[in-house]
């Protein structure tokens, strides 16, 4: 009993030094770190932003029109809009959506594109095959073409554009498991697992799917700056989320109908989208280094 | 893949739930007129042979009627794409100055570099493309806000629709210098996005690649700096480089259609924008169709360059 114990410390402590390991070589890099804060601080916004924003009630379209278009000042720090809404309650407001975007879209994706990436590697043959081909024809157009053009048949809302964007970006999820579970699937320890009757399904969960995390986690947080920024485009073309919701790319759109004068309702949320992006990209790049350093490219 | 991709589009242009036939009848429209116009375009016809009609099409050139302007898509395509071309050629000339900065690591330009090449792909392209109105074209008004011409300039008489090559055809310098003026903004907000990643993987490969030791020992045998750079680094960085121009250039061509809804630059971008916003859909099939053709030329112009840079990849396996 005593000696189970003092395994199950060891490993523990195993567990805390390679943490303590990680964290040191994450904190090394000036930008990954820079990255984490950007992130932590996005989250918090999109979390508390209810409870601190100055005018709640704007954020689905209140009307002051005595308020309107006033430059920012004490009482609205980036300004108001047309209609008088506090452009910084709404950009913070802003956070949650595009949380939520980047999140909906990042997990479809990998839902749909991780087991039939472990299909095509793992099982292969024609059905792989055919995985791969589709695969290619929706890589052989961009991202935001694609999604422009399901949008466009289903018509524009923000829903609609989150459909598109996770029908379209699903493909680069098959591409990484596909590629590494072929690797992976020539391994010693996998072969090992196979001749002694291990099944197809335990192989795969237990020993492919665990190897394919990394990467998978790295491109994940990588998609999410991407996945916001397209969201965000849909919206500036007026075929995402509609007024009065707040988000950044159609509260920019409209803005641009009042610049240069009122410049104050475009640019800020420009900004927080360039914030936010950055700082996953950042945090992803940090855990590429750390994760899956033979990927850096 | 090309037969792929025509499915997908035939797929998407019927996944729309709202009746086009009745869209293009327009609201007043009664039964009849609705029945008329799905019998004229075979929409009343069971999906594989409308399919067959719709491949047929492509063949003979064919891309549909836009349902909603009444034009033939490819003329509209035409119209547009040339100028579409253009932006992308322009776009290329920036690739070359990502690939030098890359040289000179860890100074100032290193470091300057690389807060453009971060910030580069984060920030949006339209976004920047209005910032980049509002500070150079409104506040110091050195270059003008949008469009492709001052509305006074006579574009030049068509030869190859090309505006930058008609106007040096024709010997119209003023109009070319105008154009140019228009375009110098576009082409920079598209262009950072690609200049940023390229400058990136370049980047990172070179570091890789002068580590190497055949780096040293061509140093040792007394090449110059330059030649040891271009010749032997560059050439081996080159591959994933390329494999980034190629995603890159697949992204550009997405990022048109933003660009181009900020400058009311009248290419493939913003028609299919207009096309999508009004819900009409053969245009923007259309345009997916060109686009991804153009997407697979350039993957396959990579393909090709991947064996032009390396021998290895020239003979057989």
């Amino acid at each position: 009993m005593s000696h189970l114990v003092t395994v199950w410390l060891e490993e523990r402590r195993s567990t805390t030094r390679e943490l303590r390991r990680y964290a040191r070589i994450f904190a090394r890099s000036g930008s990954s770190v820079a990255g984490l804060v950007l992130v932590l601080l996005f989250l918090l916004v999109a979390a508390v932003g209810p409870w601190i924003v100055p005018y709640p009630e704007d954020a689905l379209g209140a009307v002051h029109l005595d308020w309107k278009l006033q430059p920012p000042s004490g009482a609205h720090w980036f300004g108001t809009d047309e209609v008088g809404n506090d452009v910084y309650t709404r950009v913070i407001l802003g956070a949650r959506v595009s949380l939520q975007i980047g999140l909906i879209i990042t997990l479809v994706a990998a839902v749909i594109g991780v087991p039939l990436g472990v299909v095509a590697g793992y099982v292969g043959g024609a059905l792989g095959e055919v995985i791969m081909r589709v695969t290619d024809v929706f890589l052989s157009v961009p991202a935001l073409v694609l999604a422009l053009a399901v949008v466009g048949a289903l018509g524009p809302g923000i829903v609609n554009a989150m459909v598109a964007l996770s029908l379209v970006w699903w493909p680069g999820y098959v591409r990484l498991v596909q590629g590494k579970t072929l690797a992976l699937k020539g391994e010693t320890y996998v072969e090992a697992a196979r001749a002694v009757g291990t099944g197809r399904l335990r192989i795969v969960f237990v020993h492919v799917l665990p190897n394919c995390v990394s990467p998978i986690v790295v491109k994940a947080s990588m998609d999410m700056g991407t996945a916001i920024l397209a969201a965000a485009g849909l919206g500036f073309i007026g075929l995402g989320a509609q007024p009065p919701y707040p988000e950044w790319g159609a509260m920019i759109s409209h803005g641009r109908n009042y610049l240069p004068t009122w410049w104050w309702y475009s640019a800020f949320p420009g900004l927080f989208i360039y914030l936010t992006v950055l700082g996953l990209n950042l945090l992803g790049d940090g855990l590429r280094d750390l994760l899956d350093p033979k990927s850096r490219a | 893949m090309l037969f792929g991709l025509l499915c997908l589009t035939f797929a998407i242009s019927h996944l729309v739930p709202g009746d086009p036939a009745r869209l293009a009848a327009g609201p007043d429209a009664n039964e009849a007129m609705v029945e008329t116009i799905r019998a004229k375009y075979g929409l009343d016809q069971p999906l594989p042979v409308q399919f067959v009609r719709y491949l047929r099409g492509i063949v003979a050139g064919d891309f549909g009627e836009s349902l909603r302007s009444r034009n033939a898509v490819r003329d509209d395509l035409a119209r547009y794409f040339p100028n579409t071309l253009a932006l992308g050629l322009a776009v290329a000339l920036g690739i070359p100055l990502g690939m030098l900065s890359a040289v000179y690591q860890n100074t100032w330009v290193d470091h300057g570099a690389r807060v453009v090449s971060v910030s580069g792909v984060a920030v949006p392209a339209f976004w920047l493309g209005l910032m980049l109105q509002l500070m150079i074209a409104l506040h110091l008004g050195l270059l003008p806000l949008g469009g492709r011409l001052k509305l006074t300039m006579v574009p030049p008489e068509p030869i190859t629709h090309l505006l930058f090559v008609d106007a040096c055809l024709r010997g119209q310098w003023a109009t070319f210098a105008d154009a140019l003026r228009h375009a110098l903004l576009p082409v920079v907000t598209l262009c950072l996005p690609a200049l940023a990643s390229i400058m990136r993987v370049n980047r990172a490969e070179m570091i890789e690649t002068l580590k190497q030791d055949y780096i040293q020992s061509a140093r040792a045998q007394g090449f110059s700096g330059f030649r040891v750079v271009t010749r032997y680094a560059l050439r081996n960085a080159m591959i994933p480089t390329l494999t980034m121009i190629g995603l890159r250039y697949g992204w550009m061509l997405g990022g048109t259609i933003l660009v181009e809804t900020v400058f009311d630059w009248p290419g493939i971008g913003l028609y299919a924008v207009n096309a999508a916003v009004s819900s009409d859909f053969q245009p923007i099939m259309g345009v997916t169709l060109l686009i991804g053709l153009n997407f697979m030329l350039a993957n396959l112009l990579v393909d090709l360059g991947y064996a032009w840079i390396d021998p290895r990849i020239r003979r057989p396996a």
